[in-house]
């Protein structure tokens, strides 16, 4: 029983595949691609939608106070009321700016974001596309979205969008290297760049009770928060969110962006987001596998969507909390701490994987990751070079 | 129609000379390093052409050369576009044609 | 191999490169040479080499066309468009074209269709890699770092 709520939405697929199942193999192949297309879209336009809404009253909760709860039951139809509002504002295109790079870098980033979701998998046997080097592509992808942020800060012809744009990409470049690099233990454990096989590795318990998540080994929970907090900043969200800092620089490179265009940076930017947190649940919570065997009979996509809401939730909830970083401090702390942290999850890894995948294994790469990270704390101590305060008046 | 060998290399020819188009007949230092990023590509399809349609079993020779030179194309590319941003401190213009004194 | 995805990579490809190479905007041009890479993937991706298409995409767009609109902004004084257009390029460029059209037409030997060929997995490349071409990689590394260094020195501003 519960096996088939778990694949109801597969027999789904193959029932609505079901008139087109005698036809030539390339027509079943598009009309394949083309209901898992329009699934994913409407999933995650929905998500994105309600967690626009959630994130404000989550804010307004941490800040003691409600958010939006004017718009139907809770609040919860404010998206509906944002999104006509969006739909009905005047569209303004400076005089000169780039009018096709202008158009075409909201188009840019929002295709590229929600490129990256295809390859995720959501349950059993639920992945929209399987590549041979998914992971791959992911970050190949990804690493377009820097292209399409300077176009829209040169495309808008404006100084202050091309600071902000530059600002936003020496960001993004600097933290796409711990991404990739902390991703890299996982691959080289599992031997392949498949999400699937990913997900397939952390099948099982250990001593019957702990399962085989790569969070619960010491490389893997040092891999995960380095993981997080590159996908913090990757998506350009408090305390990281510098490009668009409301005080500084107005809207960074989307400020010459009105109405939907902007509708679209935004959704480009949660896309981001929910790619990233899909990623990171993926790789090392475990995918869709249920945390206890008790507890198996609820679905695998159930228990997906349950770890990226449990990552999502933090994200807004470092948001509310943490003040902003300034851009010398974001760059310090990914070339000085989490480049060498990086680099000591691939070898605190090969250890584990070395020393037998057991307790010895562990303790050994736990060892070695606290080694290294004493000594980083100790040499990179800043303490010692804030010089004493000095105040300069006006004359 | 089946696609030959031939046809790839058309292709990959087409490609090699319309970098060369660029890295020729362009003024800017940029856009002549442009047209050498494309010949590399060029070249790469070669390659990858070539491993595909007569493939000795199990080598990913052809593979293997273009991922190579892809990865010396990206260096290259960096070390060519500070060459050029130094030149431009120096010079204050990027038409390479006067790049012409060898004095500093 | 499927030919209607074949000719429309190819005109896209040609078409994109041919915009990088003479259009009269830096910009345009270098976002042009991206299409142009997107394109090339596109061809890895049908010849078979998925690993080679996704490097592709990552490097040639991912880095270089961000380099390129680095420099180009870092060295803009207003004048924005290519004002020279050599046309003995042209002439040149498309007698290179003909000779080349001329010895692959020649060649009989390379008329051949795609033979049919298992899929090369990602795991083959790399067990390739560390064994067979594990001193290239080695080379490949220290290249790339004298790259790295080297383009950092000469961007350096010096210490007055």
């Amino acid at each position: 029983m519960s096996e088939s709520i778990d694949q109801i939405f597969v027999r789904l697929k193959q029932w609505l595949l079901l008139p087109v199942a005698n036809g030539p193999d390339w027509l079943v192949q598009i009309a394949s691609s083309l209901i898992n297309i329009f699934t994913l879209l409407a999933v995650f336009l929905t998500l994105f939608a309600l967690m626009s809404v959630l994130e404000r009253k989550i804010l307004g909760r941490i800040q003691n106070r409600y958010g939006p709860n004017r718009v139907g039951p809770f609040g919860l139809l404010q998206p509906v009321a944002d999104g006509i509002k969006m739909l009905i504002k005047e569209d303004i295109v400076p005089v000169r700016a780039d009018k096709i790079v202008h158009f075409l870098a909201p188009v840019l980033i929002a295709a590229t974001a929600i490129l990256t979701l295809g390859i995720i998998p959501y349950g059993r046997g639920m992945t929209p596309f399987t590549i041979d080097g998914g992971i791959l592509f992911f970050f190949a992808v990804g690493s377009t979205t820097e292209l399409a942020v300077f176009m829209a800060g040169w495309g808008s012809n404006n100084k202050f969008s091309m600071l902000g744009a530059m600002r936003a990409i020496a960001q993004m470049i600097s933290y796409e290297l711990p991404l990739i690099i902390t991703v890299l233990p996982v691959v080289m454990i599992v031997g392949s760049l498949n999400p699937d096989t990913m997900v397939a590795a952390q099948s099982g318990y250990v001593f019957g009770v702990v399962p085989r998540w790569f969070v619960f080994t010491p490389w893997g929970a040092a891999a995960f928060i380095l993981f997080f907090v590159s996908g913090l900043v990757e998506s350009n969200r408090t305390p990281f969110d510098v490009p668009e800092g409301e005080s500084e620089i107005v809207a960074g490179h989307m400020t010459e962006y009105s109405g939907f265009k902007y509708a679209t940076f935004f959704m480009a930017e949660y896309i981001g987001m929910f790619a990233i947190t899909g990623l990171g649940a993926t790789l090392f919570l475990g995918g869709w596998h249920a945390p206890v065997r008790a507890l198996e009979f609820i679905p695998s996509y159930i228990w997906f969507f349950a770890k990226l809401g449990a990552l999502l939730f933090v994200y807004i909830w470092l948001r509310g909390t943490l003040p902003r970083t300034r851009v010398d401090q974001i760059m310090n702390f990914a070339w000085k701490f989490m480049l060498p942290m990086a680099f000591t999850c691939i070898v605190a890894a090969a250890v584990w994987h070395y020393a037998g995948r057991g307790l010895r294994g562990w303790l050994w790469s736990f060892v070695v990751i606290a080694i290294v990270y004493t000594a980083l704390s100790i040499f990179l101590d800043t303490r010692r070079r804030f010089a004493p305060r000095t105040y300069r008046f006006a004359e | 129609m089946t696609i030959t060998l031939q046809i790839v290399l058309a292709v990959a020819a087409a490609l090699f000379c319309i970098g060369l188009l660029a890295a020729l007949s362009r003024r800017h230092a940029i856009f002549i390093l442009i047209g050498i990023e494309m010949m590399l590509a060029a070249a790469n399809l070669n390659f990858i052409a070539f491993w595909r349609f007569r493939p000795e079993p199990h080598q990913p020779t052809g593979v293997m050369v273009a991922i190579f030179s892809i990865a010396i194309a990206a260096a290259e590319a960096a070390v060519g576009l500070a060459l050029v941003i130094a030149v431009y401190r120096h010079y204050r213009t990027t038409n390479v044609d006067q790049f012409d004194q060898l004095k500093g | 191999m499927n030919s209607p995805a074949f000719v429309f990579i190819a005109i896209l490809t040609l078409a994109a490169a041919l915009a990088a190479a003479t259009l009269r905007k830096l910009m345009h041009a270098a976002l042009s040479f991206a299409v142009a890479s997107v394109g090339l993937a596109a061809f890895f991706f049908l010849l078979g080499g998925e690993f080679v298409g996704l490097v592709q995409i990552f490097v040639y767009i991912g880095a270089v066309a961000v380099l390129i609109v680095f420099t180009i902004l870092l060295t803009r004084r207003d004048v924005e468009k290519d004002r020279g257009f050599n046309w003995s390029g042209v002439a040149i460029a498309i007698a290179v074209f003909g000779g080349l059209i001329w010895a692959i037409v020649k060649t009989q030997s390379l008329s051949v269709s795609a033979p049919e060929m298992p899929a090369l997995t990602i795991k083959h490349i790399g067990e390739v890699l560390m064994t067979g071409y594990v001193w290239p990689l080695l080379c490949l590394g220290l290249l790339l770092t004298a790259a790295l260094i080297g383009a950092l020195i000469l961007v350096m501003e010096d210490k007055r």
